[in-house]
């Protein structure tokens, strides 16, 4: 005796945005915090000591926010003019600014005043940074200059005017203390050795500059400008390995998540998207309200800190595991899981005698009206409030396995007004949806011919049934134009194509010309 | 010694166990049905097939246990004879030649034989049902139904009753008798009608004043009746496939088994009452115990109204498989006999009522290694749109069966006529290409999922096409992979799966091109098709004819661990086989008359063990055998015999030995149809013998050659015509010791072949040819 075989729902494709781990990933934060700046928000940088704090270059100051405060633990406003490009040294005591007065400043992170003002660029420096080596300073000007300056007597060591064009960003190197990477507008990203005059290696990005990032091994580096990500092999000579065009305004800046596996660049398009750097797919997005300036992420990926032109600093927290445990604990009321694999894992001993139990089916409440043949309660139990307006397919499903056991006529017939209208509202709401189009176009032909002889006693009815009939007037224009589209979609296409000749077998070919 | 070869049709199987109800045995260890010319013993408890007892030579229409002896049992047949068996050990015990019996009924006392007699007698215009007849109370009397009467005989009496319902009563239900059952103890006969109503009838034996009351709960026709030994409950059964069990007097009270399969034809009780048995119409017998619960099923081969899907072989299983329930595939063991499983396609439930549109397996395909199978299912209702899913089944090594993998829901938007894998088993891509009626035929592929790692591969469209919006016909795949060959009616396009680029059209007007098949092994280069007067062949190198015949070629298989295809041809009224190689003119092997009527469905299933056999007629058979459908729904095949079995008794029980005997041909070069039987290819085969035998076993050549100028000489001499007429006969004894076929069907067949000949001729002929060959054979036997 074979069991009674339960309705089967139609699974339809899931629309919309595919659920993978990377959107779990990255879907895992908080609600942003969003602080307002005096100014766009050019720079952000996170300290490598802990508790990470990180400094927000805006305008004229230079805001230090803790880890979780909205409030800035630290300002520096000394400035006489626009701040660039607020760095921490690696042990996170000091910061280096430049500005568009041209004076490099050297704040200790618990003080207020500059500690040490390096003058000698004769434009604004937009890229500063400490070397490895901690004593020395790597500064980029738009005076087209690049300049090395000894940290204990402020002095300048050595100036690079290899540049054509400003000097808008660069990175030093973490493993090296001599080697430093700037990125110009002159279209170039140049890799210098302070031990020798000149450049070693020269890569032609093809556009302006803006962001260049080195990955922690330091054999590939990545750099941004216009609406291009590239990336460079180190090692092979500055070899380029991908070019990425995903952003369609220029992309300002570049960050790799704590594990070095995913790359994320923000744009002017006001998106960040997030690569995986094996394949260089675009594997999450981020949107934003205003054009992305500056992106930084903290260590283990714990906040996205994202500077906008419209001087808004956005902060995203990562959610906490301990936090989504608490919601849990809050809903755990029922009977432990012990409770329900009690003796489940028992192992009979050799003289046991098995009594099998039988296997209970769960059936849902409209397959238990269908296996009794009550077919229309189970066309009432499949028209349920939930079940309509959550899960519809299951409502068509029922409906089609009606149809199919030629019991559909007698499930619709014998409703009330109301009913009838409920059974109106679904098909209403749904039939032109295109999954369920042909199951409901059926049970609409079916409705109609069942309730003619009453049509005009009910208002309410009759009012739906106008509806009904406006919308598939409407549905059928729609289906006319679209035709018509892919009518002139076709002749477009057709003639695109280059002509080809088949290749024909020599009978074939004289039967043609038979005819 | 060589084994020499000798090719027979043998009905192998799947013929039906539900013809008539079966009986179980007094100590309900076995289970008795008519089968086709046999008749099957089953254990009720392993569903095993004990022993099949042949014999006799037409359909058996019935079986009954002898009251006298429980260990006896008789069954009658269309051929007129009733045998007793004593079905323990299998044996014949008697034959009772008699007239042609349409069912045996004995009454459970009494001589059987009187009373089977009488039956003739007694009662007229009785219906050919055996339910509708029903003897009652220890054969006191005899129910019978026909149409809307009822006829009670009492044999004591020797008076008989009649009692008739009208034709329709006012609720719309149709009152026509089907079957009838009498209750063991009481006199109560309980009748089953059309509209799903049961009929208690009581007090029959008076004219006027007889009553019944109604039980109804079936709501269409009730098709069997049974009361258990002790009349204490009534079991009912009908389209719907549920048994139903009335308490005698207490009708209120039932007790129901639903879903058993297909709908019940027979009900059956054992003598002790502890098992039921219900034979229902997809050839499966249920048995059941008494307290309504299933203890064991034997299932046959279940033949729906068509064929819809062709007949496959598993590649894993080496099953049959073809559609069965609805929607269900079954996969059949030709070796055993036996339903290896049933795999729900639909999987959804079947609702038993007639006139309903359901959902059926259409199509299916395996792919080269059996690990995908993809069906398809249909649905056409009238006033509605065609309901079409195309399913795709991974082998799961696990539960070592199909498990489903991706639901296309309208993969078309018409019927899907043809879909075929891609053959190559080395290969990572898997391939599936389907053509349908709306003109264009569409290429799934195997597709890792896009994003979620969670989920398995699915299958996706990888390429549609159509060719000048013609409707193609069926597909086909190169042995290698690498063309995909698409019937578009009369052309056949070529397609390259790897770039989806039209590589070339072959076309042969007129006629639309119905069957396509790539050469395999050696003959790869050729392509094969049939149109409705003609087999083409096609060479893909040149892309031109290679060469054609005309016959009317209805099935063309590919073997597919050789070259050779087999086509069936139709022709006035029968069927004929050729075996050939698509490089060679010349058939391998011809076989007239295979049998009567259309054969449609054929496959070549591949043998466990290699066969070893020199002889070339019959060298197609080694490695594959060859089964067919006919339309009795038999499944067919041809076995390769010993020489010796000619006059055996295990083949002339096989009903295809009688009935295609005379039309036997073996070893004889047929050509094509058109070819006219020259006299001089009838030595054909003895010389290809000659020259096939190695030379380390043939005597001398000077022996052979006096022998040989001998044989040729005597036909010559007129005055020694006598002797020879004498040495004819010496040589048909000789003949019939060595017990050698070929003769005598070679023989039979010149004589059908050739009625132009002059009986002198003929005569001539025939002796040339024994003389010729009584010499051979003796050489060939040293």
């Amino acid at each position: 005796m074979a069991s009674f075989k339960p309705t089967k729902i139609q699974v339809y494709p899931k629309l919309g945005e595919k659920v993978t781990q990377d959107t779990l990933y990255w879907k895992n934060y908080k609600a942003p915090v969003q602080i307002k700046e005096f100014g766009a928000v050019t720079s952000i940088d996170f300290s490598p000591v802990t508790p990470h704090n990180f400094a927000v270059t805006a305008f004229t100051r230079i805001h230090i926010y803790g880890p979780f405060s909205q409030e800035p633990v630290k300002s520096f406003t000394r400035f006489k003019d626009t701040a660039y490009c607020g760095r921490f040294r690696s042990d996170g005591q000091l910061l280096v600014a430049g500005c568009e007065d041209s004076v490099v400043r050297l704040f200790d992170v618990s003080g207020k005043v500059a500690l040490r003002l390096f003058k000698g660029h004769t434009k604004a420096v937009h890229l500063t940074d400490f070397t490895s080596d901690r004593y020395q300073i790597l500064t980029g000007s738009d005076d087209y200059t690049c300049r090395l300056w000894d940290i204990p007597n402020a002095t300048e060591l050595t100036t690079y005017t290899e540049h054509t064009d400003y000097i808008r960003c660069g990175v030093t190197s973490k493993l090296n203390r001599d080697l430093f990477i700037t990125g110009s507008y002159d279209h170039t990203v140049k890799l210098f050795d302070a031990r020798v005059e000149k450049s070693v290696i020269t890569m032609d990005h093809g556009q302006p500059v803006e962001s260049v990032l080195l990955y922690p091994s330091e054999g590939l580096l990545v750099s941004a400008g216009g609406r291009h990500v590239k990336v460079w092999d180190l090692l092979k000579g500055g070899q380029p390995l991908v070019s990425l065009k995903n952003h369609h305004k220029t992309v300002t800046s570049l960050a790799l998540s704590s594990n070095g596996q995913r790359l994320l660049s923000a744009s002017l398009d006001r998106h960040v998207k997030v690569y995986n750097t094996t394949n260089y797919k675009v594997v999450h997005n981020f949107d934003y309200a205003a054009s992305i300036l500056s992106l930084g992420l903290a260590p283990d990926d714990a906040s996205i800190v994202v500077g906008m032109t419209n001087s808004i600093l956005s902060i995203k927290h990562r959610k906490n595991q301990e936090d989504s445990k608490e919601i849990a604990g809050q809903q755990r009321r029922r009977p432990s899981y012990r409770v329900f694999v009690k003796g489940k894992n028992y192992v009979p001993k050799q003289d046991d005698y098995l009594v099998s139990k039988p296997v209970k089916e769960h059936l849902a409440k409209y397959d238990k009206q269908l296996q009794r043949f009550n077919v229309s309660k189970a066309l009432d139990t499949a028209l349920g409030t939930y079940i309509r307006f959550r899960k519809p397919e299951i409502t068509v499903a029922v409906i089609k396995e009606l149809d199919r056991r030629g019991t559909l006529k007698n499930a619709l017939a014998g409703r009330d007004e109301r009913g009838l209208s409920q059974l109106l509202n679904f098909i209403i709401g749904n039939l032109v949806d295109a999954r369920f189009t042909p199951v409901l176009v059926t049970a609409a032909e079916m409705i109609l011919d069942i309730y003619q002889s009453v049509i005009g006693q009910s208002p309410v009815v009759d009012r739906q049934l106008l509806r009904l009939q406006d919308l598939v007037k409407r549905e059928i224009e729609f289906q006319k134009d679209l035709l018509e589209v892919l009518g002139m979609l076709d002749t477009m296409f057709a003639s695109s194509l280059p002509r080809k000749e088949v290749p024909c077998s020599g009978h074939f070919e004289k039967e043609r010309c038979k005819f | 010694m060589v084994e020499h070869g000798d090719i027979r049709v043998v009905h192998c199987g799947g013929s039906k166990i539900n013809f008539r109800d079966p009986v179980i045995t007094h100590d309900s260890r076995f289970l008795l049905c008519a089968s086709g010319e046999a008749v099957k013993v089953f254990s009720t408890s392993t569903e095993e097939c004990i022993h099949e007892l042949r014999g006799h030579t037409g359909l058996v229409t019935g079986v009954l246990l002898r009251p006298s002896n429980h260990l006896q049992v008789y069954s009658s047949s269309l051929d007129g004879t009733l045998r007793l068996w004593d079905f323990t050990d299998g044996i014949l015990i008697k034959v009772g030649q008699r007239f042609q019996l349409v069912a045996v009924h004995l009454p459970q006392s009494g001589d059987q034989m009187v009373e089977a007699q009488e039956l003739s007698a007694v009662l007229s215009g009785v219906n050919p049902n055996p339910a509708a007849i029903a003897f009652g109370r220890g054969g006191e009397f005899i129910a019978s139904v026909n149409d809307l009467q009822l006829e009670v005989y009492f044999f004591k009496k020797q008076k008989s009753y009649r009692f008739f319902l009208k034709e329709d009563n006012k609720k719309g239900g149709w009152n026509t008798f089907t079957c009838v059952a009498c209750h063991p103890k009481d006199d109560c006969i309980a009748t089953g009608h059309e509209d799903g109503k049961i009929r208690l009838w009581r007090n029959f034996n008076h004219k006027k004043e007889y009553t019944y009351s109604t039980l109804h709960w079936h709501h269409s026709t009730v098709s069997s009746l049974c009361f258990t030994p002790e009349g204490t409950n009534l079991l009912s059964g009908g389209v719907e496939s549920v048994l139903v069990q009335w308490r005698y007097n207490q009708e209120s009270e039932r007790d129901f088994l639903p879903r058993l399969g297909g709908a019940i034809t027979h009900i059956t009780v054992s003598p002790d009452g502890s098992l039921f048995c219900t034979s229902h119409s997809d050839n499966k017998i249920t048995i059941i115990q008494s307290c309504v619960k299933v203890s064991a099923v034997i299932q046959g081969l279940v033949k729906g109204d068509s064929i819809r899907t062709d007949l496959m072989m598993d590649p894993r299983s080496k099953a049959l498989v073809l559609n069965g329930k609805p929607g269900h595939l079954q996969f059949y063991s030709l070796q055993r006999d036996k339903l290896l499983y049933n795999l729900d396609i639909v999987q959804q439930e079947y609702i038993h009522e007639s006139g309903l549109q359901q959902f059926e397996v259409v199509k299916a395909a395996f792919d080269a290694s059996g690990s995908w199978l993809a069906t398809v299912e249909e649905r056409h209702q009238k006033a509605a749109e065609l309901e079409l899913n195309l399913k795709l089944w991974a082998f799961d090594e696990q539960t070592q069966s199909f498990v489903l993998n991706t639901t296309i829901s309208a993969p078309h938007d018409a019927q899907i006529t043809a879909m075929c894998f891609c053959q190559p088993t080395d290969s990572q891509t898997t391939l599936l290409v389907s053509t349908s009626k709306d003109g264009h035929f569409k290429a799934w592929q195997l597709a890792a999922p896009a994003h979620t790692e969670d989920e398995g591969p699915s299958w996706l469209c990888d390429f549609v096409s159509a060719y000048h919006g013609l409707v193609p016909e069926c597909c086909s795949f190169s042995a290698d992979g690498s063309l995909l060959a698409v019937v578009f009616q009369e052309v056949v396009t070529v397609w390259s799966p790897s770039t989806w680029e039209l590589l070339t059209t072959l076309s042969q007007p007129p006629g639309a091109v119905s069957d396509l098949c790539f050469g395999r092994l050696s003959c790869s280069k050729y392509l094969l098709g049939t149109t409705a007067s003609n087999l083409l062949c096609w060479n893909l190198l040149t892309c031109s004819l290679e060469w054609t015949t005309s016959m009317d070629v209805r099935r063309l298989v590919a073997d597919p661990l050789s070259e050779n295809m087999a086509a069936f041809c139709y022709q006035s009224g029968s069927t004929d086989l050729f075996v050939f190689k698509p490089s060679e003119p010349r058939p391998l092997f011809s076989h007239k008359a295979v049998c009567s009527g259309k054969v449609t469905q054929a496959v070549f299933a591949p043998r466990e063990e290699m066969l070893e056999s020199c002889e070339e007629s019959s060298q197609w058979l080694n490695r594959s055998q060859l089964y067919f459908l006919t339309h009795f729904s038999l499944i067919t095949r041809f076995l390769l015999s010993p020489l010796k079995l000619v006059i055996d008794d295990s083949v002339a029980m096989t009903p295809f030995y009688l009935l295609l005997g005379k039309h036997r041909q073996q070893q004889q070069e047929t050509a094509l149809p058109q070819t006219s039987t020259s006299l001089l290819l009838l030595f054909f085969p003895f010389f290809s013998q000659l020259l096939q035998t190695p030379a380390h076993v043939l005597p001398s050549t000077s022996y052979l050659c006096s022998m040989f100028v001998q044989s040729l000489l005597i036909s010559a001499h007129a005055e020694e015509e006598m002797e020879s007429e004498k040495e004819e006969e010496d040589s048909e004894e000789e003949m019939e010791s060595s017990r050698s076929k070929p003769e005598l069907a070679a023989a039979a067949a010149t004589e059908s072949d050739t009625p132009a000949l002059t009986k002198a001729q003929a005569r001539e002929l025939r002796r040339v040819r024994k003389l010729d060959h009584s010499w051979l054979a003796g050489l060939l036997d040293s």
